[in-house]
């Protein structure tokens, strides 16, 4: 049996078990055990304290509060974006929390209470199965970071930004908020300012990792902001896949992820970037992630959104070098009460590069999907090809999905092609799966299933089988 | 043991009524058959059976069994074993055969107990052997990009694999050649058991010929006008749906 063959067999057992599952998983929470918090509301002494418990370099502060002035200075994108964005006050969010213990080489150090966090979310177990590192941030810092030893013999970095700053500076620091630079949109500014936790990866020359490396990333405590930057630089030839999982408790109030993630592919490298998110309904999820792919590199954003109450993601690529090539497949489900505003920006700036983008979202009651995509080629290149795909996939009348492309195409030296698509779950098409004996949350979460099946051949299996039992969840949650 | 219809009146949700009093009873171990002209509802009937929720059911019932399924859901009827073979079957887009089937008998299934791989291909295989299916069937969307011959072989295929008590065929010939008749006709006796009611739905006397039926019933204007043996198909072939317009009106 092949390995998507597998990974579909599995759908059936798992669209069972949906029934039955306890859709509180990531719904649990644990008292706040703080000994560092940077209190309620955005301020220079809010940088400060941050600067201070981090024990930053005088560069980062620097950098830090620069950061905020371009976050303070720029409006709300509400002139092209949805007006949701007025209803998140700044200055009721904590932006800092921590219990000020450094991140454990083992599970067993971890605090009792984080490590069951962990637990019942999987994670150790998923290392021991299939990963060759992982790190685990509860709130503004890692609570866990390991990797397998073979990895640090071959050179490869795995450490959260904090350490890479300070650590591997003469790495960190050239490529640190070059991708994105910090006034690339207000909440990259955001992240600049008050960021903490995520991960710095370096993959040496011509090391080829055979497992993925794994970043979780979970909220615990309420009215919080997590803002973790990551950033991966993999050297020339070699080859890396990073996962990333989120989630959070349901709160009473709106929590806000903002994450910012840099890429660098240098010549030949490759990089693959899996996310699969289901943040609770109540999460502002603004993230800003760009790749910077060289001569003949590729970086892949492979993207799944569930979840949270409005999701702001447009994953990019830069095409820097001749050759390189740049994807995004994303998938993204809005159920009632949220906005999964997503999409790809692909930027050619070689000749001969090459870029791909697959979406599909799924609207369901009053859920909505926006794309907004972005193709630039400019006219002094040649042989630039791009291919976007756009399908939604409504579920009832009262759901709503838009689509923005903008492809701009300089010059007649290239190639590129868009197609869009959107598509109901007709009624005819339940009955015949009803009469067949599924129930109507088995026959939507069937038809889901079906509508994504070949873009969720491109996740990891392991990953492949959660994202479907999580769309398995939030179909059965939405009907009847 | 038997499906029985009786007094069955439904309409159209603007209030037009197509079923205007069916009775109808096919007990386990027979074959019936409904003949009858366009718009006569007969696809309205096996709809109606299956609960489709476009039509309002107001008068009358529908007993399994001896059992009022009347109030059930589509999909509780069908656990309950009613079958009904599409005429025009819808395509489940990225959902392959093999995993739609699987998903149904699953549905069927106790809580807690799964179905068994091996012996579900082992099944599977033997079905689409006899239905002389190529085993990349299994790998296919349902229906999808399906020809009309296939989309029927595909729905008799279910049928077998589901195993229901009474299984309702809607126009299973039409756009069929002879030949993909004939394969379906095979699969269909198959499925001819002491336990087991069928009722065929057929414009033509030519699926009879394949399927040997124990009782015709012409069915005009939402009611069943008619009933006999074979011979009446035969009938009915002969001197058309017009020699029953009398009846009919009176």
């Amino acid at each position: 049996m092949s390995y998507q063959e597998t990974a579909t067999a599995i759908l059936d057992e798992e669209t069972h078990d949906a029934i039955n599952i306890d859709r509180t998983k990531g719904d649990f929470t644990f008292p706040e055990r703080n000994k560092f918090d940077a209190g309620w509301g955005l301020s220079s002494k809010t940088v400060d304290y941050i600067c201070d418990v981090k024990k930053d370099p005088d560069w980062v502060r620097e950098f830090r509060h620069k950061a905020l002035a371009v976050f303070e200075s720029k409006p709300m994108p509400t002139n092209w974006a949805t007006e949701d964005l007025n209803n998140i006050h700044f200055d009721k969010i904590r932006y800092y929390l921590s219990d000020g213990e450094k991140p454990k080489r083992t599970w067993d150090e971890v605090p009792a209470e984080i490590l069951e966090t962990f637990e019942r979310l999987g994670i150790p177990e998923q290392e021991r199965a299939f990963l060759a590192g992982v790190e685990a941030q509860y709130d503004s810092e890692a609570a866990y970071s390991n990797m397998k030893e073979e990895l640090t013999k071959q050179g490869v970095i795995f450490v959260t930004s904090a350490e890479g700053l300070k650590e591997h500076e003469e790495i960190f620091r050239p490529w640190f908020g070059k991708v994105i630079p910090t006034g690339d949109n207000k909440f990259s500014a955001l992240n600049s300012a008050v960021f903490s936790g995520g991960s710095f990866i370096y993959i040496p020359k011509g090391v080829k990792l055979k497992q993925p490396l794994q970043a979780y990333f979970r909220i615990n405590s309420e009215s919080f902001g997590q803002f973790e930057r990551t950033l991966i630089i993999a050297d020339e030839g070699s080859e890396v896949m990073y996962m990333e999982g989120c989630t959070a408790p349901k709160f009473e109030t709106a929590t806000l992820h903002s994450a910012v993630v840099e890429l660098v592919a240098l010549k030949g490298a490759k990089i693959q970037y899996v996310t699969v998110q289901n943040w609770s309904s109540n999460v502002f999820n603004l993230v800003t992630k760009r790749g910077l792919a060289m001569e003949d590199a590729e970086v892949r954003w492979i993207d799944c959104n569930i979840g949270s109450r409005l999701t702001m993601k447009y994953p990019g690529v830069i095409m820097k070098g001749e050759r390189a090539r740049g994807e995004v497949i994303s998938i993204a489900l809005a159920n009632t009460g949220q906005h999964q505003d997503t999409g790809a920006k692909m930027i050619h700036a070689a000749n001969n590069t090459t870029s791909n983008v697959v979406s599909k979202s799924i609207s369901v009651g009053k859920g909505r999907s926006t794309y907004r995509g972005q193709v630039h080629i400019p006219k002094h290149l040649k042989g630039c090809k791009n291919n976007t795909e756009c399908d939604a996939l409504l579920i009832n009348s009262n759901s709503r999905t838009d689509t923005y492309p903008a492809i701009t195409v300089k010059g007649n030296r290239h190639a590129t092609q868009h197609e869009a698509s959107v598509s109901q779950v007709s009624e005819e098409m339940l009955f015949y799966m009803q009469q067949r004996g599924l129930n109507e949350g088995q026959a939507m979460s069937l038809a889901v299933n079906g509508f994504i099946n070949d873009l969720v051949r491109e996740f990891p299996m392991e990953y492949s089988v959660e994202l479907k039992r999580l769309i398995d969840l939030e179909m059965e949650g939405s009907v009847g | 043991m038997s499906l029985q219809i009786n007094n069955l009146h439904a309409t159209l949700e603007n209030g037009t009524e197509i079923l205007k009093g069916v009775n109808l009873e096919i007990p386990a171990g027979e074959i019936h058959a409904i003949m009858g002209p366009n718009g006569s509802g007969k696809s309205t009937l096996s709809k109606v059976i299956a609960g489709h929720e476009s039509y309002v059911p107001t008068a009358g019932h529908v007993l399994l069994d001896g059992i009022d399924i009347s109030e059930m859901s589509i999909d509780e009827r069908s656990r309950a074993g009613i079958f009904l073979a599409f005429q025009y079957p819808n395509e489940v887009p990225g959902v392959s055969n093999a995993n739609f089937i699987r998903a149904a008998l699953q549905a069927r299934l106790p809580k807690g107990e799964e179905i068994d791989a091996v012996a579900y291909y082992k099944s599977l295989y033997e079905k689409m052997d006899l239905l002389e299916m190529d085993r990349k069937f299994t790998g296919r969307a349902v229906n999808e990009g399906f020809s009309g011959g296939e989309k029927k072989r595909n729905e008799i295929l279910q049928m077998m694999m589901l195993s229901p008590k009474y299984c309702i065929l809607d126009e299973t010939d039409s756009g069929l050649d002879i030949d993909a008749l004939k394969i379906v006709a095979k699969g269909v006796n198959a499925m001819r058991s002491p336990e087991r009611g069928m009722l065929l739905i057929t414009h033509y006397q030519r699926l009879l010929d394949y399927i040997k039926p124990d009782h015709v019933h012409v069915m005009a204007e939402g009611r069943i006008v008619k009933s006999g043996g074979p011979e009446l198909a035969l009938e009915l072939e002969e001197k058309g749906y017009d020699f029953l317009k009398e009846p009919a009106l009176a």
